[in-house]
């Protein structure tokens, strides 16, 4: 017999409270990825030994900028959830994991400011 | 809740128990590959940086990924980079409840391995066409 009540059956997300919801923003990153990485890669492809005016030059384009930002945004989100799941696979001791959660979420959190700070910058002119 | 001690219960086998696959190597791969890509933001992040920064502090670092270490580096992320993209379409091919007879899944996980490294070349054939 199921101690659940219909109502938290019906809504359908578990004990945890957040049911798919990990997994559908692993899969909407995903699929954002693919065109965002493409275009990363053709971007540093395309600025390999070039001088730092070069590249600032190209960011200064404010599609390229906002691209390369929310490249970084849908990347370092993807790796948040991601690196979430190696932590919760593999540290049990209780206060480690949720230092190893919290840690991952100001990494990721603390590399997208500073290179959206970067991009922003180099498009600004500054 | 009579007795709340932890009770000598038999596990469920585990990876060592099982016969090495390659489906199973490729599964272990995807998760390596995307944590060696969380390292590799790093340097992304680092480039945007010092791009940002100054001419000499943005040489310094252009120079850093242009010796052979460097190199060595950038060759391993985009190996990590496209393995893990070619997984993830693998991914959501499953996603869709296709692609799990046996036989597609050893189609799917050896397109995934020689697709990485074919395209791994590739990448690094045309960035030194640019390049040069």
């Amino acid at each position: 017999m199921s101690m659940r009540s219909e109502l938290s059956k019906v809504r359908g997300l578990g004990s945890a409270k957040s049911g798919t919801e990990h997994f559908w923003q692993q899969r909407v990153t995903a699929i954002a990825n693919v065109p965002l990485v493409i275009f990363v890669v053709w971007f540093v492809i395309a600025h390999l030994g070039a001088k730092r005016a070069d590249v600032v030059a190209s960011i200064q384009h404010p599609l390229t900028a906002i691209v390369l930002i929310l490249a970084m945004a849908s990347i370092l989100w993807h790796m948040r959830l991601g690196l979430q799941i190696v932590i919760e696979d593999y540290v049990h001791a209780p206060a480690l994991k949720l230092a190893c959660l919290l840690a991952n979420i100001f990494f990721a959190t603390g590399l997208f400011a500073v290179s959206a700070y970067a991009i922003l910058k180099m498009s600004f002119g500054l | 809740m009579s007795d709340s001690k932890p009770k000598a219960r038999p596990l469920s086998p585990h990876l060592q128990i099982y016969r090495p696959m390659l489906s199973t190597a490729m599964s272990i791969f995807h998760r390596i590959t995307g944590v060696a890509l969380a390292l590799g933001m790093i340097g992304l992040a680092w480039w945007f940086t010092a791009a940002s920064v100054s001419d000499a502090y943005f040489g310094f670092v252009q120079g850093f990924f242009y010796h052979w270490f460097g190199r060595l580096i950038l060759f391993g992320f985009t190996w990590a980079l496209i393995h893990h993209m070619l997984g993830g379409f693998r991914h959501f091919i499953w996603d869709t409840g296709r692609g799990f007879e046996l036989k597609t899944v050893e189609w799917l996980v050896r397109a995934n391995l020689f697709g990485s490294i074919l395209l791994t070349i590739l990448i690094w054939v045309i960035g030194y066409g640019v390049r040069a």
